[in-house]
């Protein structure tokens, strides 16, 4: 039916059946397209939502049926965020605590990673093994024993838990070992074997060959903790207990508890979308290695 | 290979001090880690097991109480089953539904599209979302009077029968909150990390088998069955395992978002864990309850691994690294 519809209307090609398959390639390509269209506002309605009730008046906050977009955007809703009693302090610690554990675990792993890669030595593979299995772990196994371990050292309270374990590998350290291995093994040999002949040292080979040729395996492992580390919530939960010192991820839940009984949800979603942004930013920064380290990860089952 | 190359060019006696030598530096390069290993992680667990032994709240004193904290896991703790039969029912929903839709999304990103890096940044942005301000965007969506997919429920109904469709109260209600949890889950995760993955492995298909198959006659469906989902295997085993100790593990967002209830609805292991052990201190029980996910994870991990040899297919490549 269709077909003779179709190729009646291309009377110059009827002869051969291209016409039809161009006209159900375009279909086949407009329908994907329309899904691909239909999953991205599916998934980005979430975003819209809290944009949206993040500049509404208190008024319009609840009000029922709900509106779609505020009359007047309200931006000082922002300013009102900011200013709330510890905000600012949440976001320095935020920042504190994702960036000094971050520059901790690329130093371990990073020089974990060489030595895996580059050496030959007794216990390699057993040691490489249960680097392996650490990936398998439960939070939970390491979580308790540790928080007694703080408080046995009087760490809880302090940032000293939520940095120190990362210089030397913290609980995850294992994911960046083998990322970093993986790079390196990229790294042709030859140019260690020359600098080997040389005379050079093996600290010297890492800071003079491996370093300067490995700026993409550091920015991602940098992207991805830095990510990890900010949006972290659990570990600092248990740790920390003063206001003052916590990070966003703790903090923010002010903005539901507080006992001020006016609708704070335009606030709140306000915050969520200001502890976003940081992150967003730094994945467009760098999506390019952020991707790559993501399927480098991946690409070895 | 640094080693035997690098000795053609000296005297043999320098074999054995460059053995060491390189010996030595790997073990320098290895020290923060291993040390952590040992500090942070393998001393930790072996503690944490001794300490599943015993009775312990933070602060009074240890006394050993044998298999007691086992037997009280799966005999006389009344939260302990249901914690777990929901947070298996969790895992079961959300991973194949997150690992087959991440799977969807790779593929249609997998086209050849205009404008695929567009879509495939929108699609990743969920993933990039910090839990818990997804888990307070959620509540907010979802909540029952104010929502905006309550709103468009409404809407949607009044325009096609011309009476408006009333959503639950999510959050609120016993029999949708978990459901709405697993929503969060999957918003998180149909576009994230996973999707990369498999993005990166469709693309390591060989455009040719493709191409051979057609010539054969082979319709798209049939290309999928026989060529996508086997070369793609190994990467859906990948996917699934971390997947599963995910979503097994699941805590934020019952957290925040319901603090288990209500009626313990959405009480999941995870939370069973951190409030024997962090709300009510009792770290020795605690470590039991942790212990038991340790163990099960193990087991469900070794049994996937041996599964896996039945249905995850290796390209003649080698595998060692």
């Amino acid at each position: 039916m269709t077909d003779h519809a179709v190729t009646a209307r291309h009377p110059v090609a009827s002869s051969s059946a291209r016409p039809i398959h161009l006209v159900t390639h375009f279909l086949g390509r407009f329908g994907l397209h329309l899904i691909a269209i239909v999953i991205g506002a599916a998934l980005m309605m979430p975003f819209y939502w809290a944009v949206s009730s993040s500049l509404k008046q208190v008024q319009e906050v609840r009000q029922i049926p709900p509106i779609f977009w505020p009359a007047v955007p309200q931006w000082e809703n922002y300013s009102i965020v900011w200013n709330v009693r510890l905000f600012t302090n949440w976001v320095t610690n935020t920042f504190y605590l994702a960036t000094v554990p971050t520059v901790g675990i690329i130093f371990s792993t990073s020089l974990a990673g060489y030595a895996f890669a580059r050496f030959q030595f007794p216990g390699k593979a057993t040691l490489f093994s249960l680097t392996m299995a650490t990936l398998m772990l439960p939070q939970y196994v390491l979580l308790i024993p540790n928080f007694l371990l703080f408080w046995q050292l009087g760490w809880l309270n302090t940032y000293l838990p939520l940095t120190i374990p990362f210089y030397f590998g913290g609980f995850v350290g294992g994911f960046y070992i083998f990322l970093f291995r993986q790079f390196f093994l990229t790294i042709p040999h030859d140019l260690d074997e020359a600098a080997r002949i040389d005379g050079a040292t093996f600290p010297r080979i890492f800071w003079s060959i491996i370093l300067p040729l490995s700026p993409p395996a550091f920015a991602t492992a940098a992207i991805i903790e830095g990510i990890r580390q900010w949006n972290s919530f659990l570990l600092p939960l248990i740790i920390l207990n003063r206001p003052e010192s916590f990070p966003l991820s703790v903090g923010i839940r002010y903005f539901v508890v507080s006992p001020d009984t006016q609708p704070k949800d335009h606030l709140l979603m306000a915050a969520a979308v200001l502890m976003t942004l940081p992150v967003v930013l730094l994945f467009f920064l760098g999506q390019r290695y952020f991707v790559r380290g993501v399927v480098m990860s991946g690409i070895k089952g | 290979m640094v080693a035997t190359t690098a000795t053609r060019a000296r005297p043999l006696a320098a074999k054995g001090s460059l053995k060491r030598e390189e010996t030595f530096w790997a073990y320098v390069f290895l020290a923060p880690w291993i040390i952590g290993l040992v500090v942070f992680i393998l001393g930790p667990m072996l503690f944490s097991l001794v300490l599943s032994f015993f009775t312990y709240t933070l602060g009074r004193e240890y006394s050993f109480a044998g298999l007691d904290n086992w037997i009280r896991a799966f005999t006389k703790d009344e939260f302990f089953w249901p914690s777990v039969a929901r947070t298996v029912l969790y895992t079961c929903v959300v991973v194949p539904l997150s690992v087959f839709g991440a799977l969807g999304t790779a593929m249609l990103l997998n086209q050849g599209l205009r404008f695929t890096t567009f879509y495939r940044t929108i699609f990743f942005m969920p993933h990039l979302v910090p839990i818990v301000a997804a888990v307070y965007i959620w509540l907010w969506l979802l909540n029952g009077q104010f929502g905006l997919v309550n709103e468009l429920l409404f809407q949607a109904g009044y325009y096609l029968t011309g009476k408006g469709w009333i959503g639950p109260n999510y959050f609120g209600d016993t029999f949708w909150a978990l459901p709405a949890l697993m929503l969060i889950a999957l918003w998180l995760q149909v576009g994230g990390n996973m999707m990369l993955i498999f993005l990166a492995g469709l693309q390591g298909i060989p455009q040719e088998m493709y191409e051979a198959a057609s010539i054969d006659g082979a319709g798209s469906w049939t290309r999928f069955w026989h060529i996508t989902l086997p070369m793609i295997s190994p990467t859906m085993f990948f996917n699934s395992v971390l997947a599963c100790i995910g979503a097994i593990q699941t805590f934020e967002a019952a957290f925040v978002g319901t603090g288990g209830g209500p009626a313990y609805s959405t009480w999941l292991y995870g939370l069973h864990i951190y409030q024997t052990t962090f709300g009510y201190f009792d770290m020795g029980y605690g470590s039991t309850l942790a212990w038991i996910l340790f163990i099960a994870l193990s087991i469900f991990t070794y049994v996937q691994f041996k599964a896996s040899k039945s249905w995850v297919f290796y390209a003649g490549e080698g595998r060692d690294d």
